[in-house]
């Protein structure tokens, strides 16, 4: 080992060494292990598998250190009296003087030659007595606790604490059940008073509505007189409060957590992509939460993303293919209506055929819609653009999530320029067949109901009926986000993958085998489209479907940056967080 | 594969003959015979014989008054003495059910209800009794005291929907139990 100080005399100190990289030396758990200056004890613990409890420390927020649960042995190495050489051991190290009371692990940071002791008599009882403490007041709520099986506490209780409880007197009341925001559920007997909430509020989401009021053990979590929790990040605070006292109302009492099956996929809803977990039981989702990316979403999302799959099984969702006669449409199988729409296109010379795709649509599905172009011979190929505000937090201008896909795949700067000659066309009846795919055209694209009334024949993928799927002529029942493979590419260039949680209901089909078939290609897998994009396309060269892993990888420089991102990188280079 | 070779027992002249065993088994048969016709079967009044032999003259008798206290029969829910479910549909039982025969649908208790501070109740509670193998986990598991196995073993139906217990049927078996703790009383 090079680390390690040689034999000789002039051998150089551990202490040097590490200093060289910017280091210091940590004993924990009787193992020297090196740091970067600055870590603090719970991370460099965290580092080395010797898990610490905890419960008020977040790494992306600031750390106020009220819990106690995190509380280590620390040691330093005596200080020398003056003139005396501190003494040394073979390997170099000073011995550490243990300290005889705690230190809490996650406001301090490490020092050159610190020892740790996360276990032993002093740390166990610590805990025990914080858990004791904790549980005094803490109400037996747990089975109609929508937290129970993703609860710190009873997570903890079981770990640390000593099982029995030995409080003979009432538990304090407090508020329950109380309404502080449209969504979100606040129950002060269950709050431990970490504050993650209060920090997120003000450190993160920027509007602090949240706060302590009273002393000891009377101390409530309430919301600010006169104010709601209804900012557009509040179910934030429920993913990171460590017990139920925080619960989103959405997924109030609709399942146990342990029912729950977690993939990983990505947002949709704007251009941001944020990472996300989707919860299913069976085939319904009854929940999504952010997942940890610190280079997209940090560990956040929007309240209105991440509530936005009630749809997928709603009453306008489309499962069956639809042929329309005689003006209305009748349940067809899927080889007829995919030789029908076939046949119907024939009819058309190149020019009188327009297509129009959404950027909401994965790269795979792109690449395929750009092969049945080229086989129909029409140039007039448009995605819909979706602008909205920038929330300076999470949410882009751009609400569609692919547009950095959608250039890269069309090869084209402005995908959405040729929209408005296709309406025009529309207007004006050059454009006679029109196949729109995934997009409903009389809300972002412009199209009124007159305008769809006019082309010949109209085909389209769509997820749920409207204006759109009543005038096509043949309806093809797509995939929702939650039921797809596939890939998108981020504002900020990073490609991202989409997992499919649950199985498109009844007839419905993948939209990327429905377009598949419309193109006459032959990909059994989606694995092969991309491997036709990456083959075609620069920017996916060598790259699977599989290699972009569950974080993403960054396949275009867009210059564009996250403002949470950047509000993060303050923080953190200022100290206030670990990141 | 280790091999174990069986050496067959070696029989002497009696035992291949095998008529003298056959002969024993016969007086047994016949010893046991004319005990029964007698009314003497042995256990005959324990196992609620119906005077011939120990064989109880089902469904003309019954096994009820003969169970033991601890006989598990269908799960049930129960309410208490002042007539709340006890059952907040944590979904434990849900969970831990072998043959997964319970599914449960939960739901909030409204806002003027009087037992609203509970928050929390069962929407459907449906027990598949072609599915239940009487197992008991769902008693032993709940932490509301709220199922219970009871001695109802006769669960017949003609078809499948029928042999499903759903929440009124449930309550309706399970009727009212004392004695139970109740902790959303006044401490809640």
């Amino acid at each position: 080992m090079s680390d390690s100080p040689t034999a000789t005399a002039e051998a150089k100190l551990p202490k040097d060494i590490a200093a060289e990289k910017g280091m210091v030396n940590v004993q924990i758990d009787g193992v020297w292990h090196q740091f970067p200056k600055g870590t603090r004890m719970i991370e460099a613990c965290r580092a080395v598998k010797k898990d610490v409890p905890y419960y008020c420390y977040h790494p992306k927020l600031s750390v106020p250190g009220n819990c106690r649960m995190c509380m280590v042995q620390m040691g330093m190495p005596p200080r020398p009296a003056p003139g005396q050489e501190p003494t040394r051991d073979e390997n170099g190290y000073e011995p550490i003087g243990w300290m005889p009371r705690p230190a809490i692990s996650c406001a301090n940071t490490v020092a050159e030659n610190m020892g740790i002791r996360t276990t032993g008599e002093l740390v166990e009882k610590c805990r025990e007595g914080v858990m004791e403490f904790l549980l005094i007041n803490h109400p037996l709520d747990c089975p109609i606790c929508d937290q129970a099986g993703e609860c710190r506490l009873q997570e903890q209780s079981v770990g640390f604490g000593r099982g029995v409880s030995r409080f003979v007197d009432m538990k304090v009341k407090k508020p329950k059940n109380v309404d502080i925001g449209p969504r979100i559920r606040l129950d002060d007997e269950r709050c431990i008073m970490c504050s993650r909430c209060i920090r997120f509020m003000d450190e993160v989401a920027g509007d602090p509505v949240l706060g302590f009021t009273q002393r000891g053990t009377h101390t409530t979590l309430t919301v600010h007189p006169g104010r709601l929790l209804d900012h557009n990040y509040s179910l934030n605070t429920a993913d990171i409060c460590p017990v139920g006292a925080l619960t989103s109302n959405d997924f109030r009492f609709q399942m146990r957590v342990w029912f729950l099956k977690e993939t990983p996929s990505i947002d949709v809803n704007c251009g941001t992509g944020c990472n996300i977990t989707i919860h299913t039981r069976g085939n319904t989702i009854h929940r999504i939460t952010p997942r940890q990316n610190n280079e997209v979403n940090s560990n956040w999302m929007p309240d209105s993303h991440r509530l936005n799959f009630h749809y997928i099984d709603g009453e306008t969702r489309l499962a069956e293919p639809l042929i329309k006669e005689n003006g209305t449409h009748r349940a067809a199988t899927w080889p007829e209506a995919l030789t029908n729409t076939a046949a119907a296109l024939a009819k058309y010379a190149p020019s009188e055929i327009a297509i129009i795709a959404s950027a909401r649509m994965t790269n795979e599905e792109l690449f395929l819609i750009r092969a049945l172009a080229g086989k129909l011979g029409t140039a007039a190929l448009a995605v819909v653009p979706r602008k909205g505000e920038n929330d300076g937090l999470l949410i882009a201008a751009d609400r569609n999530p692919n547009t950095t896909g959608a250039k890269l795949i069309l090869s084209s700067e402005d995908p959405s320029a040729p929209l408005a000659s296709i309406r025009e066309g529309v207007r004006s009846g050059t454009v006679k067949a029109l196949l729109v795919f995934g997009e409903d055209l009389t809300t972002e694209a412009g199209f009124t109901a007159d305008d769809l009334a006019k082309p010949e024949f109209i085909a389209s993928i769509q997820l749920l009926a409207g204006p759109t799927a009543n005038a096509s002529h043949v309806v093809l029942p797509g995939a929702a986000f939650a039921e797809k493979r596939g890939s998108m590419v981020n504002l900020s260039g990073r490609l991202q993958r989409l997992n499919r949680a649950i199985e498109p209901p009844a007839q419905a089909r993948d939209d990327w085998e429905i377009l598949r078939d419309l193109a006459g290609g032959t990909q059994n897998l989606i694995e092969e489209v991309f491997k036709d994009i990456a083959s075609t396309v620069t920017e996916f060269n060598g790259l699977t479907l599989s290699k972009i892993g569950h974080q993403g990888t960054v396949i275009t420089e867009t210059g564009y940056e996250i403002p949470l991102l950047k509000n993060e990188g303050v923080r953190k280079a200022a100290g206030i967080i670990n990141g | 594969m280790p091999t174990i070779k069986l050496t067959r027992p070696k029989l002497d002249a009696g035992e291949k003959i095998y008529f003298g065993a056959l002969i024993k088994g016969f007086f047994l048969t016949m010893k046991h015979a004319v005990k029964s016709l007698r009314g003497k079967s042995y256990g005959a009044e324990g196992l609620a014989s119906s005077g011939l032999g120990v064989t109880m003259q089902f469904p003309e008798q019954r096994w009820d008054s003969h169970m033991p206290e601890y006989y598990r029969g269908a799960p049930t829910l129960v309410t208490d003495e002042q007539g709340r479910e006890r059952c907040v549909s944590c979904q434990l039982c849900e969970f831990i059910c072998p043959p997964k025969a319970i599914k449960i649908t939960p739901s909030e208790i409204p806002s003027d209800d009087k037992w609203a501070k509970v928050e929390k109740r069962p929407l459907e509670f449906d027990i598949d009794m072609i599915r239940c193998i009487y197992c008991g986990m769902c008693e032993e598991v709940c932490p509301e005291q709220a199922i219970y196995l009871r001695k109802d073993y006769l669960i017949t139906g003609t078809t499948r929907q029928a042999m499903v217990h759903d929440k009124k049927k449930l309550y309706e078996i399970g009727g009212v139990r004392v004695g139970l703790v109740n902790k959303w009383n006044e401490l809640k």
